[in-house]
């Protein structure tokens, strides 16, 4: 559901039913809503069974990547008798998205299930639940809802009576995006700076303590428990056309409509429905202008653009942009782009952990580039040399923060040059002060 | 990083923090981690739990406990940003400004917060002691913007008329 | 032995083959290709964080990092591409950005990996203009290191040298993004033995030595191959060298010894090599008076003397010379019974943890194990309750302190010394004859583990001194160009590879510039 916002009927509500509703953060209120059924089949399942059944439906990693679940969890090994770990990726940080938040706000055992489902797939006896630092809301939430998994043996040892055992731990971040990178996680977890490692080894050969790790996304993870209850094919089937992309996601739509919040549609639900149906359209007198469909890390669309686009991952990929995170950041025709993109490489700046050149420097000489142009002393070679910029930060280095920060940029000087251009020429008036 | 010449008298005694409840805090969470480094950012947080920020002082010990050095643990501590290394004002606000908020009025309510609040600038505390405002980015709730961290508590949908409402409650 | 095939690349057009598991940057050398490359090293674990040795793979979509991927047979690499120069030019304009123009009083100027590369394929001119670059002051990190932020290009080495090599982590990188420094806590400086080798491996002037600081430039040293004197572990150094005065000491790689590493009181312990108090010419008695004399009438003189005196022999000889040296003017006593002895001074062992079988030694001398095999003793007791009885007294070059003057003073014997140094012990011999020290000769030791390593001369001689092995070939063969005497270092290792067959075979060719390890023989035979 779009919480705050009821239910739209046009949403497909799986993961997002019980949003708004606190009783169902109990143990026996999950439980009287169908939970922990899933975890019992797919522990009489058994494990090879389980994991082809998530290949089947077609789950793709809901944070950002969208790699196929099934896939990443076959990598593991099987009989190499080290200690394996599920690693829950709850550091949500991408700019527009705010979708794991609610999951585990209002459905934490949602998250728990699917944790115990995967962790047994995986053959992990221990989970950790990373949570971003900022989440203050969340942890006791958390915290209290695996107090009861435990008390009610869903976690612990021999879960269920299966002679299984499945510890969960909440490990709480401190403070860095870069964190949500499933390697700098895994360094985070270790008590290191959060520096993304290089791959190979990836994580299913040498992860958290140099053991085999699977790191999942909070909603991919929330999605297991509905897969093994309802089956492949059921899930399949919540897609409207391209098989590929199946499922429902979560889209958190923000930025100018009228009811900001959390939709869940099947894939391939259309863009401009979502805007301006589901979300309530623009405020009186706007029109659209931008959107920025998965997440601030993914190019910018223009308003016909989005508007023609249905919203699975090839979809959104022809039209040059991602799915990412599905954090969808409306703009309408009052947004200043470039400020906005300005704003955007100041995050990326902020954020970067320092390993690579090109991204330590590049983030922070784009923003400052940017911030002379906003403070109108921009010159027009400017836009040729963020461009050039953007090029080296592209594809070369460890991790894609830097790949990040480019694509706003380009997209934008690409779709929105008469805007640079405005403040180049100084028919636009500066946004900043010069200080 | 200076080398400080203050007189012994003004540098104050290192109080440990690992003593008693908050050592067997700590202790509780060794076995969830197969290494004692893995504790780094627990410890850290028991740190700021207990004293509000993270000394150096306060580095050494955690280092101690945990077989780390200093150096190393200041290479953690200085990454992240949640980790005060100075003292804070008894209440301390983290404001989102990060585009999508700042598409949807994040700037104005910081600057109501600052105002409210009594602070000179952004990362310094106001003269009473009451409040630090701090400028930070995406704090992963978009739809409600703009939110807002004071303390441990995370309120959303904050405008500038929700201001002086909000601080009042924290004195 | 390898059975395992090697591995076929092709990099920038010439084809290699090597051992499965090699990085492309490796194999890249043994084409003679050198990948530009910062983070990158030899002797630590590669980060691939600086980005500079990202190379073009052929049917790969993105740029290769060279120093973390592994070659696969038929990989076909471009260096020099267009594609790479690019990815390095952006890299170096990044590196620039917040880099000041500090060259004109920067250390590191003319051996600046920074300067290096940037001149070879920087942009001419930055982009980064009318912004202000980011400001640190600098900071003392400790005995004899400086740390400049405002130069240091994070690529880490510094930190993953203290962290794995030297196992002592006091340096951290703090800090995130473009605000990022290396940091250190005041309670724990950097005084570790082996700490200065960070100053080697910074790429740019950010790690400094003290010692060094604006001591001299680096396109006026002379640079010599060496061995460091200062202990038995033998570690490869260059003697850095201008107008003839030591400046410097740096490790050179020696895979099989040091590595790229030595540590740091062999790395400080130089200034004695250029000692101005020395003896300048040979001096001969006459009388109550010792006269300068030129070499033949001394050389004569000495020789004389060993012919004619009778009784045994004490031989006293300083750990810092040269196995040629010992040998020969061991040799030089002739058949009487003879104790030599060479002074060994100890002190506290020190090792480099990461580094198998490398250690600053307890016993603070070259060639100890050169000495014993050539039959001297490490016992300088013995030799000392020795001199009494003895007929004749030869000091080679030993640091005698105020005690064994004062015996030495005693003793009845005719004293020949061979020295570097003024010294007052020497007022009563029969010949003084000015000896080179190791800086100024050729020559070799041999390090604990048997390996015989050269050393280079690297500056002139003062006054009319000559290697002791020299000396000692003079008197024992002959004066005069037919006699047969040594005149090369060479000839001299040749010469006393006739005496000790433990050293026949091997020439200084053989020994090369890594060394070479010998057959062990029992100390003393054929002496």
């Amino acid at each position: 559901m779009g919480y705050p916002h009821p239910s739209h009927p046009r949403e497909t509500v799986v993961l997002s039913k019980h949003f708004g509703d606190p009783a169902a953060r109990t143990f026996q209120g999950w439980v009287q809503r169908g939970g922990y059924q899933a975890i019992r089949k797919a522990l009489e399942m058994g494990r090879e069974p389980l994991i082809e059944l998530v290949k089947q439906s077609g789950l793709r990693g809901r944070g950002g990547a969208g790699f196929p679940t099934g896939l990443k969890w076959s990598f593991m090994p099987k009989d190499d008798g080290k200690p394996h770990y599920l690693v829950c990726n709850a550091d949500e940080s991408e700019p527009g998205t705010f979708k794991d938040r609610e999951i585990m706000r209002w459905t934490p055992h949602q998250l728990i299930e699917g944790c115990l489902i995967e962790a047994f797939a995986i053959r992990a006896e221990r989970v950790y639940i990373f949570v971003r630092g900022e989440f203050t809301e969340i942890f006791p939430i958390l915290e209290a809802a695996l107090q009861e998994a435990y008390a009610g043996n869903a976690a612990g040892p021999n879960i269920f009576g299966s002679g299984v055992n499945i510890d969960i731990v909440v490990h709480r971040g401190a403070g860095a995006y870069i964190c949500g990178e499933e390697t700098a996680m895994l360094n985070a977890l270790e008590g290191k700076r959060g520096n993304p490692r290089i791959k190979p080894p990836f994580p299913a050969q040498a992860g958290a303590f140099g053991m085999p790790t699977t790191v999942n996304n909070v909603e991919t993870l929330a999605a297991v428990p509905h897969i093994v209850n309802n089956g492949a094919e059921w899930y399949k089937g919540l897609a409207l056309g391209n098989p590929k992309s199946t499922g429902t996601k979560l889209f958190s739509v923000c930025g100018h409509v009228q009811r900001p919040g959390n939709y869940e549609v099947t894939m391939g639900f259309p863009m401009k429905d979502l805007i301006h149906d589901l979300a309530g359209g623009m405020r009186p007198g706007r029109t659209l202008k931008a959107v920025i469909p998965g997440g601030s890390s993914v190019p910018i669309l223009t308003a016909e653009e989005a508007e023609a686009c249905l919203m699975d991952y090839e979809s959104i990929a022809e039209k040059g942009s991602m799915l990412g995170s599905g954090g969808m950041i409306v703009m309408d025709d009052t947004t200043d782009i470039v400020k906005t993109i300005w704003r955007y490489t100041k995050f990326y700046a902020h954020e970067s952990c320092a390993q690579c050149t090109q991204c330590r420097e590049g983030t922070s000489w784009t923003a400052r580039v940017l911030e002379r142009i906003i403070m109108g002393q921009g010159r027009t070679s400017d836009l040729d040399l963020l461009l050039d910029l953007s090029e080296q930060m592209t594809g070369k280095t460890i991790c894609v923060l830097s790949d990040s920060c480019a694509a706003p940029v380009v997209s934008g000087i690409r779709k929105f040059r008469g805007e640079f251009e405005a403040y180049l020429s100084g028919s636009r008036a500066p946004a900043l002060q010069v200080v | 990083m200076t080398h400080s010449n203050a007189s012994p008298i003004e540098i104050e005694a290192h109080e440990p923090v690992f003593v008693g409840k908050t050592r067997k805090q700590l202790e509780a969470l060794y076995p969830s981690y197969p290494t004692k480094q893995a504790l780094l950012l627990p410890a850290l947080w028991l740190v700021q739990e207990t004293r509000g920020w993270v000394s150096e002082a306060s580095m050494a010990e955690v280092g101690e406990v945990l077989g780390l050095t200093p150096a190393y643990v200041k290479g953690v501590v200085t990454f992240y940003t949640m980790y005060h290394t100075h003292p804070v004002g008894r209440h301390f606000i983290q404001v989102c400004t990060t585009s999508p908020c700042g598409l949807c009025g994040a700037e104005e309510t910081l600057q109501a917060i600052l105002r409210e609040s009594g602070c000179a600038e952004l990362g310094t505390t106001s003269p009473d002691g009451r409040f630090t405002v701090v400028e930070v980015e995406c704090l992963g709730a978009c739809g409600f913007a703009t939110p807002i961290i004071v303390n441990d508590d995370f309120i959303e949908s904050v405008t500038p008329e929700r201001v002086p409402g909000i601080l009042a409650r924290y004195q | 032995m390898a059975d395992t095939p090697l591995v076929n690349v092709t990099i920038d057009g010439m084809s290699v083959g090597v051992p499965p598991g090699t990085p492309i940057i490796e194999a890249a050398k043994r084409a003679g290709v050198l990948i530009p490359h910062y983070c990158y090293h030899p002797s630590l674990p590669s980060p691939a964080v600086c980005r500079m040795c990202l190379v073009e793979v052929e049917k790969q979509p993105k740029l290769a990092p060279a120093c973390v991927t592994s070659v696969a047979e038929g990989q076909v690499v471009h260096v020099n591409s267009p594609k790479a120069k690019a990815a390095r030019q952006g890299v170096l304009e990044f590196l620039l950005i917040n880099h000041p123009l500090d060259c004109p009083i920067c250390d590191q100027a003319g051996e600046c990996e920074l300067q290096d590369y940037v001149f070879q394929e920087g942009r001419s001119g930055t982009r980064y203009d009318e912004y202000a670059k980011r400001y640190n002051p600098v900071e003392d990190f400790g005995p004899d290191i400086l740390y400049v932020p405002n130069r240091c290009i994070l690529c880490t080495r510094c930190v993953r040298f203290m962290d794995d090599v030297a196992k002592a982590p006091v340096l951290n990188v703090s800090e995130r993004g473009d605000r990022a420094f290396i940091g250190i806590d005041d309670s724990q400086l950097l005084d570790h033995p082996w700490a200065g080798n960070v100053v080697d491996l910074c790429p740019v002037g950010s790690l400094l030595s003290k010692d060094f600081l604006h001591k001299a430039r680096a396109w006026d040293l002379d640079k010599t191959a060496s061995i460091c004197p200062g202990c038995t572990q033998g570690c490869n150094i260059n003697i850095d060298t201008r107008d003839d005065v030591v400046v410097r000491i740096r490790p050179r790689p020696n895979l099989e010894v040091n590595r790229h590493f030595i540590c740091d009181v062999g790395r400080s312990d130089y200034r004695w090599l250029n000692r101005g108090d020395r003896i300048e010419t040979p001096l001969v008695r006459q009388g109550d008076r010792l006269v300068a004399s030129d070499w033949d009438p001394a050389l004569d003189h000495v020789a004389a003397l060993l012919e004619t005196l009778p009784g045994t022999a004490v031989l006293l000889a300083s750990g810092r010379a040269g196995t040629e040296s010992l040998g020969l003017v061991k040799r030089m006593l002739g058949a009487r019974e003879l104790v030599a002895a060479v002074k060994v001074f100890l002190g506290e062992e020190a090792p480099l943890a990461g580094v198998p079988n490398l250690a600053l030694r307890r016993e603070r001398i070259p060639n100890l194990r050169g000495a014993e095999m050539l039959g001297y003793t490490a016992e300088w007791r013995r030799a000392l309750a020795a001199l009494p009885e003895a007929g004749v007294i030869v000091v080679l070059d030993a640091d005698l302190d105020a005690d064994e003057m004062a015996m030495l003073e005693r003793a009845p014997g005719a004293l020949v010394w061979l020295g570097t140094v003024l010294s007052d012990a020497w007022r009563r011999a029969e010949a003084v004859l000015p000896i080179t020290n190791m800086a100024e000769e050729n020559g070799t030791y041999v390090n604990r583990d048997g390996r015989m390593q050269r050393y280079q001369q690297a500056k002139g001689p003062v006054g009319m001194a000559r290697p002791a092995w020299w000396v000692a070939g003079e008197v024992l063969l002959g004066r005069g160009p037919d006699a047969g005497a040594p005149a090369t270092g060479d000839e001299a290792f040749a010469l006393l590879g006739e005496y000790w067959p433990a050293f026949a075979g091997p020439t200084y060719a053989d020994l090369g510039f890594t060394g070479r390890e010998l057959a062990t023989a029992p100390a003393g035979v054929g002496a």
